[in-house]
């Protein structure tokens, strides 16, 4: 009995820590870089987003009140993690886009290292950005960042691991939860990070990763009364208006990055102002 | 009184009656229940679903925190549940403690609320450890107030005892100080009942007894209103009608949060009872936060789009 049958993965979504089937049922088609089969992943619907949507709202509170050295931990945690699986990752990488494998090896070691990157951030971007207000009276006044709430993004197609990281860290590390929409032609290794998302102590619902069509999920995305905002990064620029027009309508924040930088923490957190007494 | 013929108020008649019903298919129950919650209610079937849902809502709270400022902004809701939207109807009634009863009635008539009735738990509510005595006063005390509803628990020591004739007689007195100027919904707590049988025994004995509602749960207990427990009562009111002509209503409560679980309590009254049941006269919902989730649903209806907790209030 040397000949085994092959053990295909069955790609599903990541929805409040679970891996469900689209409630759609629907699938489409993955093939490589030179038109070869590889898998079919779930077309998240509608329905999809609007469970993850609930299951990321009602993840946030308990997420925003984490210290921010315990949200530190736990995106170090995932970065141990994707660490462990480097091997697997590299494979799904040249499989998929058809890379070298010395480039795929680059793409999982640059994402560790912008998980730390960002984990590192999280004790931090208070103290960078939050002030100690001059005021004219007996009082303190501080200015400090905190979350918005439920954030969407829009995972580039490349590369698809980093892209994600890109997409997920800076979003999660201010406090807020995600719902991210993987790259449409490389999903694998989104997919495969949520099994790394779910062995991290990441709490259910904090990080939601849908798989599917950019075009038909961003609107829902943009009208969506309880998203609070929008990282369009992935998304072609053709669009951005389109997008942000349909945002407008319900306040969200939109906004699409080039680089990794803390301005992207920041573009999803609010400042508030407290006044406090001095003593006299 | 007559007990519809019955029973004549002794232990004897109330044993014989009881033992007369038929026992329940468990089996059948579970998965009838589980088959009519999957029909899919879409559009127009949906909007009015969620329309006559709002209406049968009995709006509750039921916290050892609650305040009269609490109470008087759960009336506001109550009557008109989306300040926003003035084609949203008002909600059946609210649920309130004995205490604050009348703070509910006068709230609810200085806002026009006349037609949103005051429900009163009571008799010890939610375990029923107390004398008779302290019962009857609890009820009397609510009913003065101005209770149009009093929603009583049953001793279910007493009843899983086998003692249904205290059971019984407690019902009957609380209905008899109810009078004609509350209705009277008994509560069984069917989580502490332990079989579908005792539930159809329950509701067999509450509807004799002069129970103008049944309901399932106080709300404090889980499994609270479950599928097939709203199932075997609504049988029971059905099988009730067929030989007494009276339709006693049913309240599920405790549970039901979304609007989808409501919907599906809409069709198990439809495929049960009939669609006379259909109305907040004989079917109420009680829930606190379902409300909100059936607003929103609304508003989705209406605007295209998914609503967000933020656009409605929080209780």
């Amino acid at each position: 009995m040397s000949n085994r049958i092959d053990v295909k993965k069955t790609y599903k979504l990541f929805i409040n820590g679970a891996f469900p089937r689209t409630e759609s049922g629907r699938t489409y088609e993955v093939k490589n870089a030179k038109g070869i089969f590889i898998a079919n992943p779930c077309l998240a619907s509608r329905k999809d987003l609007k469970d993850a949507v609930v299951a990321a709202r009602a993840a946030q509170h308990g997420w925003n009140k984490a210290t921010a050295y315990n949200k530190g931990q736990i995106l170090y945690r995932l970065a141990e993690m994707l660490e462990g699986r480097r091997a697997q990752f590299v494979d799904e990488i040249v499989t998929v886009t058809g890379v070298t494998k010395a480039k795929a090896e680059k793409e999982v070691t640059d994402s560790v290292d912008r998980l730390v990157w960002y984990a590192g951030w999280s004790d931090k971007i208070s103290s960078l950005s939050g002030a100690l207000n001059p005021v004219a009276g007996p009082y303190y006044n501080f200015t400090i960042p905190e979350s918005m709430g439920v954030i969407a993004a829009i995972a580039p197609e490349v590369p698809s691991l980093l892209g994600l990281i890109d997409s997920l860290a800076p979003i999660i590390v201010g406090g807020n939860t995600v719902i991210v929409l993987a790259s449409t032609k490389a999903p694998l290794s989104a997919m495969s990070f949520a099994e790394v998302i779910a062995t991290s102590d990441v709490p259910a619902g904090v990080i939601n990763i849908l798989t599917g069509k950019k075009d038909e999920i961003t609107p829902w995305m943009a009208s969506h009364m309880d998203i609070d905002g929008l990282d369009i990064s992935g998304l072609g620029a053709k669009k951005h208006a389109e997008i942000k027009f349909a945002g407008a309508e319900n306040i969200k924040r939109i906004y699409s990055f080039k680089n990794a930088d803390p301005g992207r923490i920041l573009a999803f957190m609010e400042n508030k102002t407290v006044w406090h007494p001095i003593g006299l | 009184m007559s007990f519809y013929g019955l029973v004549d108020g002794t232990e004897a008649s109330l044993k014989k009656y009881l033992g007369s019903l038929s026992g329940v298919d468990q089996v059948g129950a579970d998965a009838r229940a589980a088959m009519l919650a999957t029909r899919s209610i879409k559009t127009t079937s949906k909007r009015w679903a969620i329309d006559t849902a709002i209406t049968m809502v009995d709006l509750t709270t039921l916290e050892g925190a609650d305040t009269p400022g609490k109470v008087k902004a759960l009336c506001t809701k109550a009557v008109r549940p989306d300040p926003t939207d003035a084609s949203v109807p008002s909600v059946g009634a609210v649920c309130v403690y004995n205490d604050m009863v009348g703070i509910a009635r006068t709230h609810l008539d200085l806002i026009g609320g006349h037609h949103v009735g005051v429900a009163a738990v009571s008799t010890a509510f939610p375990s029923g450890r107390a004398s008779m005595a302290v019962k009857i006063q609890d009820t009397k005390d609510a009913v003065e107030a101005g209770a149009s509803e009093i929603d009583m628990v049953i001793d279910r020591g007493a009843f899983l005892s086998g003692r249904y004739i205290e059971v019984f007689d407690e019902i009957v007195k609380i209905r008899d100080i109810c009078g004609t100027k509350a209705h009277l919904k008994v509560i069984f707590e069917t989580g502490e009942l332990v079989t579908y049988d005792n539930v159809r025994k329950a509701s067999f004995l509450a509807m004799a007894a002069g129970a103008d509602f049944i309901k399932t749960s106080t709300g404090k207990v889980a499994p609270a209103a479950t599928a097939p427990v709203v199932l075997v009562m609504l049988e029971a009111v059905r099988d009730f009608y067929a030989m007494t002509q009276v339709r006693i209503g049913v309240k599920p409560a405790g549970g039901i949060r979304n609007t989808k679980d409501a919907i599906k309590q809409l069709v198990l009254v439809n495929e049960t009872a009939g669609p006379e049941w259909l109305k907040p006269s004989l079917f109420r919902i009680g829930a606190s936060a379902l409300l909100n989730d059936l607003l929103m649903q609304r508003m989705k209806m209406d605007d295209g789009y998914y609503a967000s907790p933020q656009y409605v209030t929080i209780d």
